[in-house]
């Protein structure tokens, strides 16, 4: 007998003949609520992402990287990219070129007001998943028809068989007695431009 | 009861990490002793209580949550078989292998030659319960592999020689000066002027494993949920050595309890809302993972996941206690706990510590190898309370204590006492008799075995002067 039907016979075995039958109660907030960007960028700010709300993307990535080199995943509109800051698309770059990018630009599959989170979802302007991992700043450029105000709503509009990132802050622990502290291993920067129509 | 193949079966002795070395008493009086270690575990769980408390109550919806939670765990546990096979097709589907592990040896004989077939003689672990259960860090070191821990409290764990002690923050009993310590003496390459200040602690740990992430080919991992419906795993984490393990290496393993199953998408919109909040105290944790399979061209290339039984079908057969499997280990239970709050994580000799511990071990390796673990609480129901998912911890400390083996005299006494209650003049003599009792000294510690064994934890109550015997008959 192979440890499969071995371990799917103890199951059955286990839950009798009928198992029983379960409702799952489903009266928690579902539905689409209104987007308060404003609470967005509190949350963003509360859990240490700096926010810059701009019609300018190029002059605020500018600011940001100063001298700095970037990386790029290779569907990133190249207007949002200021002219005299070099870059190199990632058309297949090793690890080791990727990290040694002062910062990547990235854009945002969703992001949730609620929780102060945006999602990646490898889309073309997002990228590998390494791209967004091992610069030590990671710019994304949101939308605000991107925001969502909750949880559930963000599940909704996002595709599961896509390798899915979800980003609250940069990288932080909670392992030294229980208090955040920002600053591990993914990018200890995270700026979110949050682009606003003029 | 007879036996037969397919009957549940609890986890093997001799491997991995759900059995202590002594009883909970004994253990808890060690640690009892130790000072620093209650000053650090209250100063943690009084901070965690706090920061959690803050964010669950700007949910307005949380007891609809919890709800929720609880109906889909249960849902899951009366739906696994069909779940199960739902989650394998669509993982291998999208380009993963599913093993099937019965128990602690055969999934640590899995992932050893797993990662023999790579050729690689060191892997990346994402830190995962699972794992720790079954001991696989002894089996691969066996095996001449060498596993590198990288959360930063695993890491704190593995370079201090030491054993975890929570479930979410397995060092939650080490202070900073004392991680500071560890890290000076133990980390390879340290800066000698590192000082206690916690960024410069995670800065180090950073530089430490940079170069590892970066040139190690195989990862083992587990799952904090894993889609049945779309064969998707999801990892929670705030480090980013998650996210390092599953995107930077060619080979991705991941052992996962069958009970981790998820029956589909939108059910994760609850536990993603649950889990942060009862865990870290955070509205979401930095990092959440998600991936089907493998994707072409962005992360590892071979992906498989090991399903493990290792006893949960033992405790999915008892009615009461089957919801002990419904936990997403998310700790809050140690954090509210009055016990596990002065005796810390390792006086339960399992990597399951604190209330949820208490009952999931012992239905793991059966009541008998932890008999005394149903009683490493004080049933307030603080757990209960705590728990996102509604688990009723103090039901089933009070169902496996029934079930651990007591001891032939306690039959006894309470036979002799169920007798002369029967027999009114009996009983009044016995009451008589108790007046006697001062005579056996203070906490009645002159009581014969076995009942000065119930005296040492417990004060005899005073006999009153009168009986209502005595008063009703002189009024």
């Amino acid at each position: 007998m192979s440890s499969r039907d071995l371990i799917l016979g103890r199951i059955r075995q286990a839950l009798g003949p009928d198992p029983e039958v379960v409702d799952v109660p489903r009266d928690y907030r579902r539905g689409p609520a209104p987007v308060d960007l404003d609470l967005l960028v509190e949350r963003l700010v509360d859990y240490k992402a700096v926010v810059h709300r701009v019609s300018d993307v190029p002059g605020a990535i500018r600011g940001i990287i100063g001298a700095g080199r970037l990386v790029v995943p290779p569907g990133l509109p190249t207007a949002w990219l200021p002219p005299d800051v070099p870059f190199s698309v990632d058309d297949g770059l090793s690890a080791a070129e990727i990290a040694a990018a002062d910062g990547v630009v990235t854009a945002a599959a969703v992001a949730v007001v609620e929780t102060g989170t945006i999602v990646l979802d490898a889309s073309p302007d997002q990228g590998r998943r390494i791209l967004s991992l091992l610069p030590d700043l990671h710019i994304c450029v949101l939308r605000p028809d991107q925001v969502v105000a909750s949880v559930p709503e963000a599940v909704a509009r996002l595709t599961p068989g896509r390798p899915l990132t979800w980003i609250s802050g940069p990288s932080a622990t909670s392992d030294i007695e229980l208090n955040r502290v920002e600053g591990v291993h993914g990018p200890r920067n995270l700026h979110i431009v949050l682009r606003e129509t003029a | 009861m007879s036996t037969f193949l397919g009957m549940p079966a609890h986890a093997p002795r001799g491997v991995g990490q759900l059995r202590g070395d002594e009883p909970f008493p004994a253990a808890a009086r060690t640690a009892l002793a130790n000072p620093q270690l209650r000053r650090n575990l209250q100063h943690a769980t009084t901070t965690i209580r706090g920061k959690s408390g803050r964010v669950i109550a700007e949910v307005p919806d949380w007891q609809e949550l919890r709800s929720a939670g609880s109906a889909l765990k249960a849902y899951t546990m009366a739906n696994l078989p069909q779940l199960l096979e739902q989650l394998e097709e669509k993982v291998t589907a999208a380009g993963g292998v599913v093993h099937w592990a019965a128990d602690a040896n055969e999934a640590n004989r899995i992932v050893t030659e797993l990662v023999r077939a790579t050729g690689e003689q060191r892997v990346i672990k994402v830190k995962s319960m699972a794992t720790q259960e079954i001991g696989l860090n002894e089996a691969l070191e066996a095996a001449g592999i060498t596993p590198v821990e990288t959360d930063l409290a695993e890491l704190i764990v593995q370079l201090g020689h030491d054993k975890p002690s929570h479930i979410l923050v397995p060092a939650i009993h080490r202070n900073r000066s004392e991680i500071r310590e560890i890290f000076l003496r133990e980390m390879p390459g340290v800066d000698p002027a590192l000082t206690d200040d916690p960024p410069e602690l995670a800065g180090a740990a950073r530089r430490y494993l940079r170069e590892t992430f970066l040139s190690t080919r195989v990862a083992v991992s587990g799952a904090n949920f894993a889609i049945a419906d779309t064969g998707t795993l999801a990892v929670v984490e705030s480090e980013g050595n998650g996210r390092m393990c599953l995107t930077l290496p060619d080979t991705l393993i991941t052992v996962m309890g069958i009970e981790k199953v998820v029956p589909s998408w939108p059910d994760l919109e609850v536990f993603l809302q649950l889990l942060p909040r009862a865990s870290t105290g955070e509205r979401m944790n930095p990092y959440t993972s998600m991936w089907t399979g493998v994707t072409p061209g962005d992360g590892p290339q071979n992906f498989h996941l090991v399903l493990l039984d290792n006893g949960r079908t033992a405790v999915l057969a008892d009615e009461v206690g089957r919801q002990a499997l419904h936990c997403i280990r998310c700790s809050a239970c140690l954090n509210v706990c009055p016990v596990y709050e002065r005796t810390g994580g390792h006086a339960y000799g399992s990597v399951y510590p604190g209330p949820i511990g208490a009952v999931l071990s012992p239905q793991l390796t059966g009541v008998e190898d932890n008999a005394s673990l149903p009683y490493a609480s004080s049933l307030c129901g603080a757990c209960f309370d705590a728990c996102p998912v509604k688990i009723d911890i103090p039901s089933i400390l009070v169902h496996l204590r029934n079930q651990a083996p007591h001891p032939r005299s306690e039959k006894a006494a309470m036979a002799a006492a169920a007798y002369t209650m029967d027999r009114p003049r009996l009983y009044e003599r016995a009451q008589r008799a108790v007046r006697f009792s001062k005579l056996l000294g203070k906490r009645g510690r002159g009581l014969p075995p076995p009942l000065n064994g119930w005296a040492a934890s417990r004060d005899l109550p005073d006999p009153p002067a009168e009986s209502f015997r005595d008063w009703w008959r002189g009024r």
